[in-house]
């Protein structure tokens, strides 16, 4: 497997920021969604530099192909109204949890990056060479518990969706 | 198979584009001449395709429809049977006028023919169209990354009917997003059990798992699982494609050509383009998982290089696409998502339990092996037969009421 030198990762890393500095910042809320998508693509080509092929492909099915189409529909289905974001989110309470919801990721994120070992240097990097075929012996040897535990979430979350949308509200007779 | 004769012309593309690529000293621009070969190839061979697809498909609905179908462009006098009317089509297409609506959204309208091809194109590159041929046949996963690449062509569909600013449009791609995920679907799960056969994502790897002693039989689409699985593929990628009786988000005569509507000139041909290329790509895909790949059907006629099989094949699945687009009527919304969610979703979770039996049962002999095609065929009829039952029951026989 080829390595990537360390400028590569940085390319992508300021491409993909930018993308997403963009979408934060555009008024058209199509655009922020579709550039969004954009930028899930470059998380996937980091993930490429890294060598995780599958996860980068993955990553494009998962959220490029599925992912944002539930966002454009949430979009779209989305009422629009001319909301009065002064009035919606100028109220002292909207603006306090904000900073404390912010404030929170903000320690998650830190705290995550601080524990990190990074250990050795970028150019260099001793990549193992790992096959589709490994990650699923490992999936299925050391990590069964947590993928079990995942399709379980994942089904009850399912069978939630369906719950919720099929109930019609019955109409009295 | 080990025919020498058969060598030469076996890796006669490669001998080609290695004597291009010596031409050049410098490594990198060696490296860049032999990507480029790779892509112009691609391009020429699927571009030609693509054209003479279109007029083989406008003759074949002619004759389908008892019509004689386009047969007078000329070149130079020459008339062959009409089959330059692509380039008619080539040329009119680039000289009319391109119409941009004024309320449209004017970089997403631009944007969205071109996605349209680029990402339609990007399947062939793990394709292995013969035993040489592949361009990244490298690639441990390449079966996700097919996938992968078709996913993002949804979203370029939804760029062309949003950005139109048109309610014909923005129907059209709510209808086509909705379709092409409730496909994806059987899609995905039909090209599993490919895969557990072969015990690699790998599209080369699942090929040459189909070769062998017995040729043909050796390929997937003989199995119990490997028939019903090539089946649903096919009607997913009818769907995938929006090719008729699956063509809802085009639907000409209830939404005007949906996310079409606004479009004109050459971003218009660029459309159709792109949907030719998705048909090629997944016909190819499908030909590599279930029909042998570039495998010749009898080890006698091993001597046709692989590649002219695996294009055979492609072509042949083609023409089926075009048959059922002659055929088979449309269907309505609700009937396109009950047949995906409620019919081919379960019957292809179904075909990854007989997959496993057949896996498993792979040293059954004599006797045994009579009865393991027995339980696979069962497993694969009994619960077609009862599941449409379940589903029909209710439905019919329709009543006519004459006015």
């Amino acid at each position: 497997m080829t390595t990537f030198p360390i400028i590569t990762l940085l390319i992508i890393a300021v491409i993909t920021l930018g993308i997403t500095a963009v979408a934060l910042f555009l008024k058209n809320i199509i655009h922020c969604s579709i550039l969004l998508a954009v930028s899930w693509v470059g998380i996937a080509a980091f993930y490429l530099w890294a060598g995780a092929e599958f996860v980068a492909f993955a990553q494009v099915l998962v959220y490029v192909g599925a992912v944002s189409m539930v966002v454009l529909f949430a979009v779209l289905l989305t009422q629009r109204k001319q909301l009065d974001l002064e009035k919606l989110t100028g109220t002292v309470g909207f603006r306090e949890l904000g900073k404390l919801a912010a404030a929170m990721v903000a320690t998650v994120l830190v705290i995550a990056i601080a524990t990190t070992p990074l250990t050795g240097s970028f150019d260099a990097i001793n990549e193992p060479v790992i096959t589709v075929r490994d990650i699923g012996i490992q999936l299925r040897d050391n990590h069964i518990g947590a993928l079990l535990i995942v399709g379980v979430l994942l089904t009850v979350a399912l069978l939630g969706a369906v719950v919720v949308a099929s109930a019609e509200p019955k109409t009295e007779e | 198979m080990s025919a020498s004769s058969e060598s030469i012309l076996e890796a006669f593309p490669l001998t080609i584009r290695d004597w291009l690529a010596s031409v050049v000293p410098l490594d990198w621009l060696q490296w860049l001449i032999l990507s480029l070969i790779g892509i112009v190839a691609i391009l020429t061979v699927f571009g030609l395709t693509f054209a003479f697809t279109t007029v083989t498909e406008r003759k074949l609905l002619g004759r389908f429809q008892n019509r004689l179908g386009p047969n007078r462009v000329r070149i130079f006098g020459i008339r062959v049977f009409g089959f330059f009317q692509p380039f008619a089509d080539a040329v009119k297409a680039l000289t009319k006028e391109d119409i941009v609506p004024a309320a449209a959204d004017k970089v997403l309208h631009f944007l969205a023919p071109c996605a349209m091809v680029a990402f339609s194109l990007l399947g062939f590159a793990v394709l292995p169209f013969g035993k040489h041929l592949s361009l990244l046949s490298n690639i441990d996963a390449a079966l996700l990354y097919f996938f992968a690449a078709g996913a993002a062509s949804e979203l370029a569909i939804f760029m062309a009917g949003w950005s139109s600013n048109n309610k014909f449009s923005l129907i059209s791609s709510m209808r086509a997003l909705a379709q092409l995920i409730s496909y994806e679907l059987p899609l995905l799960l039909v090209a599993v059990p490919a895969v557990l056969m072969a015990g690699s994502l790998s599209l080369t790897g699942i090929v040459v798992n189909q070769g062998g002693d017995l040729g043909i039989l050796n390929w997937n689409v003989f199995t119990p699982w490997g028939f019903a699985g090539f089946i649903i593929f096919f009607i997913a990628a009818l769907a995938e494609c929006n090719r008729c009786p699956f063509d809802l988000p085009e639907g000409e005569s209830e939404i005007i050509a949906g996310y079409l509507t606004e479009y004109s000139g050459f971003k218009y041909a660029l459309f159709f383009m792109g949907e030719y290329f998705g048909m090629m790509s997944l016909s190819g895909l499908g030909v590599t998982l279930f029909l042998g790949g570039w495998q010749a059907p009898c080890a006698a006629l091993a001597f046709i290089p692989s590649y002219l099989w695996f294009y055979a094949k492609l072509i042949v699945m083609i023409l089926c696409f075009i048959w059922m687009r002659a055929t088979l009527l449309r269907l309505r919304m609700d009937q396109l998502m009950r047949l995906s969610w409620k019919f081919l979703v379960p019957l292809a979770l179904v075909n990854l339990g007989t997959v496993t039996f057949w896996k498993y049962t792979a040293d059954w002999e004599g006797g045994m092996l009579v009865a393991r095609w027995l339980i696979a065929i069962a497993l694969v009829i009994l619960p077609f037969i009862s599941l449409g039952k379940v589903l029909s029951s209710g439905l019919g026989p329709r009543k006519y009421r004459y006015a």
